[in-house]
């Protein structure tokens, strides 16, 4: 059966991210990564559209977008 | 869905502590040195910014400050702090002024300037820090502490402004130590 995505995602500005892990500390669902030390890299199966990643963003390059448009 | 709490949770602990010995004994500033050395080895080793995501006390303590006792404001960031200019700029000054403190270093070592017991906040408000007794060590151990400690106070400090004003790990947008280590991260990954 296939799981049922939730309606928004989050997407990260990988140019301003500045690595910190704040977010994935956040992540309940362990949804998010940091790549190499370089950016957070959010998987988007995994991630439910909470938004709590982009709201403790200390860097606020978090943004939550719609499925659709990603 | 909650996360089992592991012992690296708990580095704000060592954190506060440490802040906390350095008025009782400036000695203890040398420990410091741990947060400036172990994320270089990492990320040079290729372990990319494991310091910042697991191990950093600070982090931790502006995020519990913030998060748990609510001291945030959590308002966003201006654009002008996390752009690289600035970050890089932050990061240039902030190696120009541990630069000085080791060249004032190197001059009680050899003897060419007196010990100062002071400790400067934000790079310019002296403080005099003369409770300590530091004669059981040379000279130029205590300066370097004293240099070191200032610098660690200062950083606390910016760090808890900019968690009251902004997001309260604003301190990693700008932390020299987390730019050096990605700037190293970046340059591995290419």
């Amino acid at each position: 059966m296939k799981k049922r995505l939730s309606k928004k995602l989050a997407k990260v500005d990988r140019d301003y991210c500045v690595a910190c892990g704040a977010c994935k500390d956040e992540c309940k669902f362990g949804a998010i990564t940091i790549k190499q030390g370089v950016f957070a890299l959010i998987n988007g199966e995994k991630c439910v559209g909470c938004g709590k990643c982009s709201k403790i963003c200390p860097a606020s390059v978090i943004k939550m977008i719609s499925r659709e448009v990603s | 869905m909650t996360k089992k709490r592991s012992f690296f949770d708990y580095m704000w602990i060592v954190s506060l502590s440490y802040l906390i010995l350095g008025f009782f004994n400036i000695l203890f500033a040398w420990l410091g040195m741990i947060c400036f050395i172990v994320p270089l080895i990492i990320s040079i080793s290729g372990g990319g910014k494991s310091y910042c995501n697991n191990y950093c006390g600070r982090g931790q303590l502006l995020n519990l400050l913030g998060n748990k006792y609510k001291l945030s404001k959590n308002r966003d960031i201006p654009n002008f702090i996390k752009s690289k200019g600035f970050r890089y700029g932050f990061l240039v000054f902030f190696l120009t002024m541990f630069s000085n403190m080791i060249f004032i270093t190197i001059q009680v070592f050899k003897q060419e300037k007196n010990l100062r017991q002071a400790i400067t906040l934000l790079w310019t408000f002296k403080l005099p820090w003369n409770w300590i007794d530091v004669s059981m060590v040379s000279p130029w151990i205590a300066q370097f502490a004293f240099g070191f400690f200032s610098l660690m106070l200062t950083s606390t400090i910016l760090g808890l402004i900019t968690m009251r004003l902004y997001k309260p790990r604003s301190w990693c947008v700008y932390c020299p130590m987390g730019t050096m280590t990605q700037m190293i991260s970046r340059a591995r990954m290419k």
